[in-house]
């Protein structure tokens, strides 16, 4: 049934990457480093919202360990594109050891590595966790997350320890993002409309009466959870890219939490909502600096206070949680369906 | 079709069935009815493998199914229609029935049967895209009745299918059991409506705290005075 539709919006699929495109490469040649670095940044965090949603929105199950696998992707993929010379020179307590020393790949191959590793690790991960539900399932997985960041402070010879990666090369250009994120975004669509979409909603919705019909739910919830850690993966190694230097701080909680509002304040379950959310909350987290400068209000002055935004922030959350407590777009999606139908003429011509 | 024999079944220390055995002859009803936490439920959820926990013998078709997983045993033929109907609400009604055809591959039986379950309850087929949430107590339970049948079983298992309906309803559910048995469908019926199940029933059983205490036809039970003084109130 979903997938008659797709020869149908293959044309407005395609006009709406041609405006994207044309609006990404006016903005390369005319917005500032800073407005380019937001835009990168909405794209990475779809990409991670994303993935979370595949997890958590659409199989149900409350996993915290987004950061973890953002780690994996990120030092994966930083180590095979840092140059020779840059590891000979920030290796300074102990040197980097083989194979890790001498590898090499593309760009584009370093991500997937990144995602690839991510994917083993939540499928190693997803063995003896998947089998707790609820709330358990959320202490466990940020329990991993937690581990790697504490291995990966101490394996050294492999990470460079507490003093991370610096000077990685900064490859994650606007194109790189939106090029990935347009990729996640068409494979989780794919996922959302098949069978196996469907499967990963029943499971969540009731997954007594998803055994009872004779869905392996285990297994399921293990390739849902790989999947998502693949994207996680994908979009650790791209931060990586985009802000040229990690260390295992970074890749703490509050990370998976950022990813976690994403998710919550788009609408769990809405993959059009993932990506409005990441959009709405990378520009209101960065809008929102001006609270923190020093401000007149006619005769008044305020001196800035530093981290006031994330007060402000944490307001406008309740308020939704209050008030909107589905997100933005609740389970809904913009389709093109809703979308042709205010234009009923457009539509019939296709 | 299905021999149970000695099961039981334990949940941590609690011994909820204490070594029931039953039988299910092919192409009838058969009746389990029972007071709340007798182990009606339980003796469901074990042949149809969602509990871990059990000794005994289940027996279907001849082979010894006691430790199989749920896959295994809705492809086998058994289908369970749970207690509360477990209708999936953000679904439509058609991803609701043709996720209960989950393990079936042959598209044109699969086409076969949805027409017959939409022959069964042709509010269903007015209802195809609606979210099976947005039903109504009644149709949720068709639906649930449908879903099991899409797995096109030869053992359908109910667990309370007139729970919570109105009483109009409970009739018409009953009335439809008794249509799928006729079209060959070998049923295992769980109610607390006692009286209405022992009259669609060709043979029941009743339990008391993980036993069976007594057993015989459905005629024969309603008249029964122990029966009458405890499940059909006098």
């Amino acid at each position: 049934m979903n997938r008659n539709e797709k020869p149908r919006y293959l044309l407005p699929s395609l006009v709406a990457i041609a405006v994207l495109a044309l609006f990404l490469w006016w903005a390369n040649g005319n917005l500032d480093n800073y407005k380019i670095q937001v835009l990168n940044l909405i794209a990475i965090n779809s990409i991670l919202a994303l993935s979370l949603n595949l997890i958590y929105g659409f199989t149900g199950m409350f996993s915290l360990g987004h950061a973890g696998f953002m780690a994996i992707g990120a030092y994966v993929s930083s180590l095979l594109i840092l140059p020779q010379v840059q590891k000979d020179m920030i290796y300074i307590i102990q040197p980097l050891v083989w194979p890790f020393s001498v590898m090499q790949a593309p760009f584009f191959i370093a991500v997937l590595a990144g995602g690839i590793a991510a994917a083993l690790l939540g499928l190693l991960i997803a063995m003896p966790v998947l089998r707790l539900g609820g709330d358990y399932l959320g202490i466990a997985t940020l329990g991993f997350a937690e581990i790697i960041r504490v291995v990966f402070t101490n394996i050294t010879p492999i990470t460079n320890g507490a003093l991370g990666l610096k000077g990685i090369p900064d490859y994650a250009n606007i194109w790189w993002n939106y090029g990935w994120c347009l990729l996640t975004l068409f494979f989780m669509i794919r996922i959302a409309n098949s069978n196996f979409g469907n499967v990963l909603r029943a499971i969540r919705d009731d997954e007594i009466a998803a055994r009872a019909m004779g869905i392996n739910t285990f297994k399921y919830r293990v390739v849902s959870f790989s999947i998502g850690a693949f994207f996680a993966g994908i979009g650790g190694a791209l931060m990586a890219s985009l802000i040229t230097t990690i260390d295992p701080k970074m890749f703490s909680f509050l990370l998976t939490f950022n990813v976690l509002m994403i998710v919550v304040a788009g609408g769990l379950g809405s993959l059009t909502g993932s990506v409005l959310g990441s959009a709405v909350i990378t520009i209101l987290l960065e809008w929102l600096r001006f609270v923190e400068n020093p401000i007149d209000i006619g005769s008044f002055h305020l001196e800035g206070i530093p981290g006031m935004r994330m007060v402000i922030f944490s307001l406008l959350l309740i308020l939704i949680i209050l008030f909107r407590r589905e997100g933005i777009m609740g389970m809904r999606e913009l389709s093109w369906d809703a979308f042709l139908r205010r234009f009923p003429r457009g539509g019939e011509n296709r | 079709m299905l021999k149970i024999e000695d099961l039981h079944v334990y949940y941590g220390g609690i011994h909820a069935l204490k070594g029931l055995s039953l039988e299910v002859a092919e192409g009838q009803i058969v009746t389990l009815i029972g007071a709340n936490g007798a182990g009606k439920s339980s003796t469901l959820r074990s042949i149809s493998g969602l509990v871990k926990n059990k000794k005994g013998k289940i027996i279907f078709e001849g082979q010894n199914i006691l430790g199989k997983s749920p896959e295994a045993l809705v492809s086998a033929g058994i289908a369970m229609c749970p207690e509360g109907r477990r209708i999936l609400p953000h679904l439509t009604v058609m991803e609701n029935l043709m996720l209960g055809a989950y393990i079936r591959n042959d598209r044109e039986g699969i086409g076969k049967d949805l027409g017959w379950v939409f022959e069964l309850f042709p509010r269903l087929k007015e209802r195809t895209w609606q979210k099976g949430g947005t039903l109504s107590g009644g149709e949720q339970q068709m639906l649930a009745l449908g879903r099991a049948l899409m797995s096109r079983p030869k053992l359908l298992m109910l667990d309370e299918p007139s729970l919570g309906l109105a009483p109009l309803l409970v009739k018409e559910v009953f009335e439809i059991i008794r249509t799928i048995n006729a079209e060959g469908k070998t049923v295992l019926l769980v109610e607390q409506n006692a009286f209405a199940a022992l009259k669609v029933a060709n043979y029941a059983y009743v339990l008391e705290v993980g036993e069976i205490v007594l057993e015989g036809t459905g005629e024969a039970l309603i008249q029964d005075p122990k029966v009458k003084e405890a499940y059909l109130g006098g």
